[in-house]
């Protein structure tokens, strides 16, 4: 039997023509082009990928990208996605979020949807603010970091994202930073081919409200240990992680969530049958 | 014995939670269904899982049953335990009979103040003296034979019910229902129906929570996503089972939030999708309702209505989430909001919710409530129903220009599946162009919402948007789970001389005004009859239509449900004065 003839792609088929509203300089453009190379990559066409989202700056990808997208409402995007990949298996499904949308409102859903492991990729861009209402404190901002809604800082412990995604049983972790349109790229792939649930966080900066997040590409350095499957051990390296470490942080093997809809129709009248007396 | 004729027959057995009332009385309701009669079983109960206040009601008939009793011939307490909170809801007859078990204990003064006569009766004794026999189907003798049924009916169905327990479970079941038929014979009253004419229909026995399952399915629903809640988690139980046997899916969510965004998620992958829930969750998904209104990605929600408002009485009925199934949403979202009229009609309602959600590509909102969803009733066998999920689904190929929000004459735009080369779109709740372009331009505002107007109110809902019967200047106009009561109201009035019309509606958004106001045409008198506090569906009809004649609302707040007497009364003193 022959394999099936793959058809070559390139990262520009799977970008519309809509310009972002992202402000220059923003990382969002780079993970925009991380996705679209990645799926390029994956050889699936456009029409058979769908990219949901909820609200905030990164949450706009979808409508950027070529593919099937639905923009949501604010923080319930692992949910849309849940329900068209149980309703579509036959389809490719991203999501993507921000720290603000995933981790804060969507904060549930994210344990949740790291229990159901249900055969998707979570990609949240995290710039550790709310960028799209103008600068308030996102949970992974800095207890310290003043700002118009919390004067003089929040004063509380940052969520820390991989620790949690570990925890709730997510099935591939990761970690990359936007300006490393590679590693991200790759990355992408890894988890988009993973089965299961898989996250991964990207360190995306806002020049805008945080200009102090341009110094990320100097901080940033790459984890030097190989992914594990060991979640004890993934979880030892994790707590004594300093935020910025990049790279593949563990490969679960749990198997994916099964129940789906499916083309064939049942026989209705047997349930009806239940019914006479 | 005096012995009582009428035409139907009401029984109340009473008994902690975890005492058996409610398993009785489904013995009872499902023998009178085998036997030729119809039937409702309705319960009251605290919110205690065990050890709480449970009443199994039961009213029997030789015509459908549409509503529960108002007054009871025949009530059994196995024990009392907090009945003084349910006897409000369960007024006995003076004519009737209250069996006692003495080992229980004085029977509640707000039960005897009835008048009705207390008889003792050994329960448990009776049950302890039979090896592994409960006192619940010693109950269910003396009710059986204190109301003429088909002994041998409930035989049958004690013999189906416990075979999975064994022979031995069977055989103390049926000589504890033989026990009770012997106590029957020192009762000093008896009940029976009248003789009629018999129609020989095929029945079926079902609750208003697996008929509105049902018809969902009937209807083309292969998704659903669910979160647990009082009274609506019956309706999520019954497809769990019920979509894996048709090639469909149930997924548990985390919260209601969840669920109806999986249910949004799922249609958008082109499965007709749906949720069930009750107030709480409602008011939760509010906002995602709206995102289904904008992205015009269908939906249908049960919202199985129970007290409130918060938490209120999750056990008990009320229809007052009129409003915010009409009026919950933020911006103007046109949708469509239907309440099922009983029982049997629950089946109809969500398949044509279904259909019109699908057509439209809009949410539909089902108000279905406690009091019919819980209740159990013998049902003549539905027909079948040409209502099914009939999407517009854009089929064009990749030379093709797509716009999935395109202007069209209905307003209805094909839907591009996921898959579908060239239909690749981003479904948005921003307002957008008719490419789905997320714009902030008032043209693109006007034209959209213009679109979503027109498509909901210029569709065609044909003769379902309500129940019409009789003819008279007096008008009972009602919605939702009241019609059982106002229906029963209505035969009795006629019966007296009196002519009304029944009008019940079905659709109550968008509001079917011209024809509810051809319906109505120049009667004298409209009795607005609802289960809610303020009148809501009262004020609904108001901002919608100018009614002929004198309009009269007639509401109150639950737990006690609205009973067709009542509605006589206000009808005949009306007329009156």
């Amino acid at each position: 039997m022959n394999a099936p003839t793959c058809p070559s792609f390139k990262a520009g088929d799977f970008k519309s023509g809509i310009t972002p509203i992202w402000c220059p300089g923003c990382g969002d453009y780079h993970v925009l082009l991380s996705i679209t190379k990645a799926l390029a990559a994956l050889g699936r066409p456009p029409e058979d990928v769908a990219v949901v989202s909820g609200i905030g700056c990164s949450s706009r990808i979808p409508a950027y990208t070529n593919c099937y997208g639905f923009h949501g409402v604010h923080g319930r995007s692992l949910a849309l996605a849940a329900g068209l990949k149980v309703a579509r298996p036959d389809l490719t499904v991203m999501v993507m979020s921000g720290d603000g949308d995933g981790f804060s409102i969507g904060g549930n859903h994210f344990l949740h949807a790291c229990r159901r492991n249900i055969d998707m990729t979570y990609i949240v861009m995290d710039n550790r603010v709310y960028g799209m209402t103008k600068g308030q404190p996102s949970p992974t901002t800095e207890p310290d970091w003043d700002s118009a809604l919390s004067p003089g800082g929040t004063g509380l412990s940052p969520f820390h994202p991989l620790v949690i995604a570990l925890a709730s049983g997510a099935n591939f972790v990761a970690r990359e930073f936007s300006g490393d349109i590679k590693a991200c790229t790759n990355t992408i792939l890894e988890a988009i081919r993973h089965p299961g649930f898989s996250f991964v966080e990207i360190l995306s900066p806002c020049v805008t409200f945080r200009p102090d997040e341009k110094e990320w590409k100097q901080t940033v350095h790459k984890a030097i240990v190989e992914p594990t499957d060991d979640p004890a051990r993934a979880a030892r390296r994790i707590m004594t992680d300093d935020g910025m470490n990049t790279g593949i942080l563990y490969r679960g093997n749990r198997k994916p969530y099964a129940a789906h809809v499916s083309d064939e129709v049942g026989d209705i009248k047997a349930l009806e049958e239940a019914f006479a007396l | 014995m005096a012995e009582t004729e009428a035409n139907s027959v009401s029984l109340a057995i009473l008994g902690s939670g975890g005492a058996g009332a409610l398993t009785a009385g489904g013995i009872l309701l499902e023998a009178a269904g085998k036997a030729g009669l119809y039937g409702m079983l309705t319960r009251s109960v605290g919110p205690q899982i065990r050890g709480g206040e449970a009443a199994a009601l039961v009213r029997l008939a030789r015509d459908p049953v549409e509503c529960a009793a108002e007054r009871y011939d025949l009530m059994i307490g196995i024990d009392w335990k907090n009945a003084d909170r349910l006897a409000a809801e369960i007024p006995l007859s003076p004519e009737g009979l209250i069996i006692a078990d003495p080992e229980s204990g004085p029977v509640p003064e707000e039960i005897t103040a009835s008048g009705a006569p207390v008889v003792e009766f050994p329960l448990k004794e009776t049950a302890k003296a039979i090896a592994g026999g409960r006192e619940n189907m010693v109950a269910a003798g003396l009710a059986a034979a204190l109301t003429g049924m088909d002994i041998e009916a409930v035989r049958q169905v004690i013999r189906t019910k416990l075979a999975r327990k064994g022979d031995d479970a069977v055989n103390s079941g049926l000589a504890c229902l033989d026990a009770g038929i012997k106590g029957a014979e020192k009762m000093p009253r008896s009940y029976r129906l009248k003789a009629t004419q018999q129609a020989d229909q095929e029945r079926w026995l079902i609750t208003g929570n697996e008929a509105v399952g049902l018809g969902a399915v009937r209807g083309g629903i292969r998704f659903a996503a669910a979160y647990p809640i009082t009274p609506a988690t019956e309706v999520l139980e019954w497809l769990a089972p019920a979509l894996a046997r048709v090639g469909g899916a149930l997924v548990q969510a985390e919260d209601e939030l969840s669920s109806i965004n999986m249910a949004i998620g799922a249609s958008f992958g082109g499965r007709a999708s749906m949720t069930a829930t009750s107030g709480p969750g409602l008011a939760l998904m509010m906002e995602a309702l709206g995102l289904s209104a904008a992205s015009e990605t269908p939906v249908v929600v049960v919202d199985v209505m129970r007290g409130g408002p918060s938490t209120g009485i999750p056990t008990k009925s009320e229809q007052s989430d009129l409003n915010i199934a009409v009026y919950g949403f933020h911006g103007d979202a046109p949708h469509v909001v239907v309440g099922p009229l009983g029982v049997a009609d629950c089946l109809f309602t969500a398949q044509w919710a279904v259909h019109l959600a699908e057509a439209m590509q809009v949410p539909a909102i089902v108000l279905s409530d406690q009091a019919i969803g819980q209740a159990r009733a013998v049902i003549d066998r539905p027909a079948d129903l040409s209502f099914f999920a009939n999407r517009r689904v854009w089929q064009g190929g990749a030379d093709q220009e797509y716009a999935r929000y395109a202007l069209t004459a209905d307003g209805i735009s094909p839907m591009a599946l996921p898959g579908t080369p060239g239909g690749q779109y981003t479904a948005d709740g921003l307002t957008h162009s008719v490419t789905g372009t997320p714009s902030s331009r008032m043209s693109d505002q006007k034209a959209q919402m213009d679109k979503r107007r027109d498509k909901v109110e210029q569709f065609d809902y044909g003769t379902h948007w309500a129940e019409i019967e009789g003819d008279g200047d007096t008008v009972i106009l009602t919605w939702g789970s009241t019609t059982g009561a106002a229906r029963e109201a209505a035969k009795r009035l006629r019966a007296r001389g009196i002519d009304v019309k029944l009008v019940a509606l079905r659709l109550i958004s968008p509001f079917p005004a011209e024809q509810l106001l051809q319906a109505v045409g120049d009667a004298s008198r409209i009795l607005v009859v609802e289960q809610t506090h303020s009148g809501q569906f009262a004020r609904h009809v108001r901002a919608h239509c100018e009614l002929p004649g004198k309009v009269h609302p007639f509401h109150r707040e639950g737990p006690r449900l609205i009973g067709p007497a009542e509605i006589v009364t206000e009808i005949t003193d009306w007329i009156k004065s």
